[in-house]
């Protein structure tokens, strides 16, 4: 069978690339202006005053790396038009050159994901390739949030990709040197950072030549760390760099609520606190108040305890010690992507001042064990689906509104309608398999692992029942969104008009944090399961 | 595998039609195989339905996704004073018909000025007007207000009169396509439908026209094809009344009308005896002009309403083509100068007589051998006879013979694949002057993908239809005029026109497409010709 199916892979990034020349003149956000204007600094300012400007509001607060990439870019902005990295001049500057350009930029540095995507999918069956490669290049998520809103996340997920797939082959060093260059990028994605140092540390480190080993890594990542921070230890700014990097006092959510613990926890509060005043406890009013839709900083808790950063960090690293402990005992590198994407979760779930946005960084590499198991296809629909869904907000203009809905609607009804036919496929395989008796009957793998209770009768009834991918609550709660979107969008502003502006992205953010929950329990869970993949590996 | 897993099925299917042919080659593992699939296909709850109508649902929200994003980009006249274009002209038309009484539409009256875009399609399109009108006038009443509104553009009526266009084509296109594949193409695989269906509603040409520049041909085209499916599931009543909507609704629609008179007299003369076959043509007719009728009532008050209605609709001063139009007045006119030359009269009467001895060929070959495809074919034919010789035709109108080519997707994937990137080609000035240069790269570019679709070899397919009448193109012709079109395409974008000449290079990419044009009629022509008869009912039931 063939293996290599780069022409598909290049089918579907050029699709792709087609619906993102279309989406060119929609809604961007400011973070547009924040690139720009990083193009602007790190090309007329000298290295030693890139973390001091303060030309406009938004300073840079990326790690080196990024403003380095920023610097590559304005080699190219400034042929194209001068003004876009005038560090004055072209304040709030987007003609329509400019947007394209950025625009173009965005789409070309998105083949470092295609790059990263092709060089872990290369050695996979040729139909899991196809629906892996899909479930990327046409992810609603990085799309809107890439491609509308404005930002470089394809780019630095192909980053994370391609560690990923160094540890998924072995090659530890490499695995590691990708990772800290990714950090080195963007900050937020050292969340991992753990997860990374123990599973290198037990599954790198060992053998009698277990300390030559951790100094080769150890001064790898050392020297990738120096050579981003280096120049400003030089200048003597690094507390200026962290203090810019690590903002801790814009508060523990952002204006939406990501729909994570913090959100249910803010909620409880609200919802403590007035059910109090009704029954006449006299409450302090919270300093942050709920006007313009803008929840704001909400670390004013009134009845439950406030939350430092301090709290929310160690509370990620206690979610995630389970899984440090299964690495500790078991490293095995089939397994590591969930790991990561288990520790991305729950850096999500608990972690101070998350912007929804940071759902990608554990979607995209959840995507990589799309077909596994039937298990890991359906929380994948799941989880995509709801942290997709909870983007919404980011693009609040009507012109696009058909567009994020029709790219969610379609990518998750395909990606589902794929997966059945796929699972169908592999069952049917199996089937003649075992029926032409050559081959002991395989274990039906794929119903194991969600339909238990139907194993006895699989030879009869295997077929399209055990292959239905969501269970009916799941199907519940996501037709649940349907009326959760209707009310905020249609139903509010009719009922209640003005009043009670923030309702709606609450009301969003709850219902999406309770299924987020819920997967981040699923995937802890799944940190402790044997990996489907090499049971399944067996059939192709 | 799991394509050939479904072609395995698929060809169990197709098995009935080509016969022993294939069995020979059908392991016995067919049997064993079949068990699970006939069990997956006996699911039709949603979402897991068939393989067929899920893809076949996934294509058409596609295809409506698209045209969203299209609807994002610039529109005709945007921003462009005084005389604004096309946007402009719907949305006045929906201002007068909201705002006046039926009887004073195409009247010039004080509150109807017929010099500022005044309405010159046939009644359906006033009607679609006035419930658009309607619409939009409930949400923003200021963008269709009597003689204030005139060249109103604001963002949320543009995605208003935006949506208007998006729901005509959802409710009359999409469902018109699908019957007409379901037709047409009853009896092959269903992986070669819905790659038919994906040529009809992801073609460029009918995208940027309709949700770039802004119109409604999806309206006038979906009824043609709606009627094209009637005919051909042999409903030939309401192919009649579809058709008369159609023309009513678009004048353009009469590129057509060769075809379906034809092909229904052919119809109707195969009868047993004469007198049933009057009896047909009678029926026929009387459809029609009750269809007429209906439209037309509100104008039918007296002789002049209806003249007045006429003249709107005929306007003979606009000359013998705009701009540059990849036809034969306009491709022959650097030899000969034929505006100059006749006089308007002449040039009309000559119009017509090219015109129609243009579709004869194509007529008399379906009144003597009807068939269901070569009425495709012939629609083909008669559109571009239309285009080519015809009075008045503009750059838009190669959407007609556009159509006919997309619905022949399985039948001639070549001339499919080739033929409509070079049609939307031909639109290119019209396209850069409304600033759709992105969309139409991008368009393009997604067309030349969808038409190879990987897991789809359509050279496989088009071999197992038939083998005998497909003549491969050969490699050094596609490759040599692909390059011609990339040299147009860096001439047009990257090199100053000289002075003397400053339109040469439009001129250019007219007379190029228009000698694509010329071969691709004379050989669609010779193929319906060499199309056998269709066997009749009786002699299937047989």
């Amino acid at each position: 069978m063939r293996t290599s199916n780069s022409h598909e892979l290049l089918w579907m990034v050029a699709v792709s690339t087609c619906i993102k020349l279309l989406l060119v003149p929609s809604y961007h956000s400011t973070d547009f202006e924040v690139h720009r204007h990083w193009m602007a600094i790190t090309s007329s300012l000298p290295l030693e005053e890139w973390y001091l400007d303060e030309t406009s509001e938004w300073t840079l607060d990326y790690p080196p790396f990024f403003a380095w990439f920023e610097r590559f870019l304005a080699l190219f902005a400034s042929y194209v038009d001068p003004r876009m990295v005038d560090l004055v001049g072209g304040l709030n500057y987007s003609s329509e050159t400019v947007i394209l350009f950025h625009r173009v930029t965005v789409m070309a540095a998105d083949s470092v994901l295609y790059w990263g995507l092709w060089r872990f999918c290369r050695k996979f069956p040729i139909e899991k390739q196809r629906i892996v490669y899909a479930a990327v290049a046409f992810s609603p998520g990085l799309l809107m949030v890439d491609h509308v809103h404005f930002q470089y996340n394809g780019f630095l997920l192909g980053i994370l990709l391609l560690s990923l797939s160094c540890l998924r082959e072995g090659r530890n060093v490499m695995g590691g040197f990708w990772f800290s260059v990714l950090v080195c990028f963007k900050h937020l994605f050292a969340v991992a950072g753990p997860i990374y140092f123990v599973y290198l540390l037990r599954h790198h480190c060992r053998g009698s030549s277990w300390f030559a080993k951790f100094f080769v890594l150890g001064s790898t990542v050392l020297s990738v760390v120096g050579v981003a921070f280096g120049p400003f230890i030089y200048y003597g700014q690094m507390g200026q760099v962290l203090k810019r990097l690590f903002p801790f006092g814009r508060g523990l959510c952002h204006a939406y609520w990501a729909p994570n613990f913090w959100s249910l926890y803010n909620t409880t509060d609200k919802v403590l606190a007035a059910a109090l005043r009704l029954l006449g406890v006299d409450l302090p009013t919270p300093k942050a108040a709920m006007t313009g839709g803008l929840v704001g900083d909400s670390s004013g808790h009134v009845v439950l305890p406030k939350v430092t950063p301090a709290v929310t960090g160690l509370l990620v690293l206690v979610a995630m010690l389970p899984c440090m402990i299964r690495i500790w005992r078991k490293p095995r590198r089939s397994e590591v992507v969930q790991w990561i994407v288990y520790s991305y979760i729950c850096g999500y779930m608990f972690g101070w001042h998350v912007h929804e946005k940071a759902a990608l960084h554990f979607v995209v590499p959840l995507s990589l064990l799309i077909v596994d198991s039937v298990e890991a296809s359906v929380d994948f629909v799941f989880i995509s689906t709801v942290s997709y869904y909870s983007l919404f907000p980011l693009l609040f203009e009507g012109k696009e509104y058909p567009i994020k809905v029709l790219l969610l609607f379609l990518y998750t009804y395909g990606i589902t309608i794929y997966q059945t036919h796929y699972f169908g496929d592999l069952q049917a395989r199996q089937l003649n398999e075992s029926g032409d008796g050559q081959t002991e009957p395989v274990e039906p793998t794929v119903s194991k692992s969600s339909f238990s209770a139907s194993k006895v009768n699989w030879k009869v009834d295997y077929s399209f029942q055990e292959v239905e991918l969501i269970g009916s609550w799941k199907k519940l709660y996501l037709c649940g969104l349907i009326p959760v979107e209707l009310y905020s969008q249609f139903l509010h502003p009719f009922v209640f008009k003005d009043r009670l502006p923030f309702v709606p992205l609450m009301l969003i953010s709850v219902y999406c944090a309770v299924g987020l929950f819920y997967s981040w329990a699923k995937q802890l869970r799944a940190c402790f399961k044997e990996s489907k993949s090499e049971v399944l590996s067996k059939v192709h | 595998m799991a394509v050939q897993e479904g072609e395995i099925r698929e060809e169990e299917e197709d098995e009935a039609r080509v016969g022993s042919r294939k069995r020979k080659g059908a392991p016995r593992r067919l049997g064993k195989r079949k068990e699970p699939t006939a069990a997956v296909q006996e699911e039709w709850r949603w979402p897991y339905c068939s393989r067929y109508r899920s893809t076949c649902f996934l294509v058409m929200g596609f295809a409506f996704l698209l045209r969203v994003l299209v609807s994002l980009h610039s529109y005709s006249g945007a921003g462009t004073r005084p005389k604004f274009g096309d946007y402009e002209a719907q949305r006045h038309w929906m201002e007068i018909t909201v705002h006046t009484p039926v009887a004073e539409w195409y009247r010039n009256t004080t509150d109807n000025d017929l010099t500022w875009w005044g309405l010159d399609y046939p009644p359906v399109t006033a009607y679609q007007s006035f419930v658009h009108g309607w619409m939009i006038h409930a949400v923003e009443p200021e963008a269709v207000a009597l003689h204030s509104s005139r060249g109103y553009e604001s963002p949320s009526s543009k995605i208003l009169m935006r949506w208007t266009v998006l729901s005509s084509d959802m409710l009359v296109f999409f469902p018109a396509a699908l019957w007409f594949i379901n037709e047409f193409y009853s009896k092959y695989r269903e992986k070669q439908r819905v790659w038919a269906l994906a040529m009809v509603l992801l073609h460029p040409a009918l995208m940027l026209i309709d949700h770039g520049h802004f119109q409604y041909n999806c309206i006038s085209l979906g009824l043609a094809i709606a009627a094209a499916a009637a005919v051909i599931s042999e409903r030939r009543l309401l192919a009649c009344v579809l058709f008369s909507l159609s023309l009513n609704h678009k004048q353009m629609s009469a590129y057509y009308a060769p075809a379906f008179l034809a092909h229904l007299l052919g119809r109707c003369f195969q009868s047993k005896n004469l007198f049933q076959a009057l009896f047909g043509v009678i029926e026929l007719g009387i459809t029609v002009i009750l269809t007429f009728t209906v439209c037309w009532w509100p104008y039918l008050e007296s002789k002049e309403t209806a003249l007045e209605l006429l003249s709107r609709l005929a306007p003979m001063q606009r000359g013998l083509y705009e701009d540059y139009v990849a036809n034969f007045w306009c491709g022959t006119a650097m030899l000969f100068k034929w505006k100059q030359q006749f006089a308007m009269g002449t040039l009309a009467k000559l119009a017509l007589g090219a015109t129609i001895s243009a579709c004869l060929p194509s007529m008399v070959q379906q009144i003597y051998a009807p068939s269901r495809k070569g009425f495709v074919y012939s629609m083909l034919n008669c559109s571009l006879a239309f285009y080519f010789f015809s009075y008045q035709v503009h750059e838009k109108s190669v959407l007609l013979p556009v159509i006919p080519v997309s619905l022949l997707a399985i039948e001639e994937p070549q001339v499919v694949q080739w033929f409509i990137p070079f049609a939307t080609f031909s639109m290119l000035p019209l396209l850069l002057r409304d600033g759709l240069l992105l969309p139409y790269i991008a368009l393009m570019l997604l067309f030349f993908l969808i038409s190879r679709f990987p897991t789809y070899s359509f050279e496989r397919s088009v071999a197992t239809s038939h083998p005998r009448l497909t003549r491969q193109l050969p490699t050094g012709f596609v490759v040599s005029s692909v390059l011609g079109a990339g040299v147009l395409h860096l001439m047009y974008f990257g090199l100053q026109p000289p002075r003397r000449y400053p339109y040469l290079f439009e001129a250019l990419i007219m007379a190029y497409t228009f000698a694509h044009f010329v071969p691709l009629a004379l050989y669609m022509n010779w193929k319906q010709w060499s199309l056998p008869r269709d066997v009749t009912v009786k002699q299937k039931l047989v």
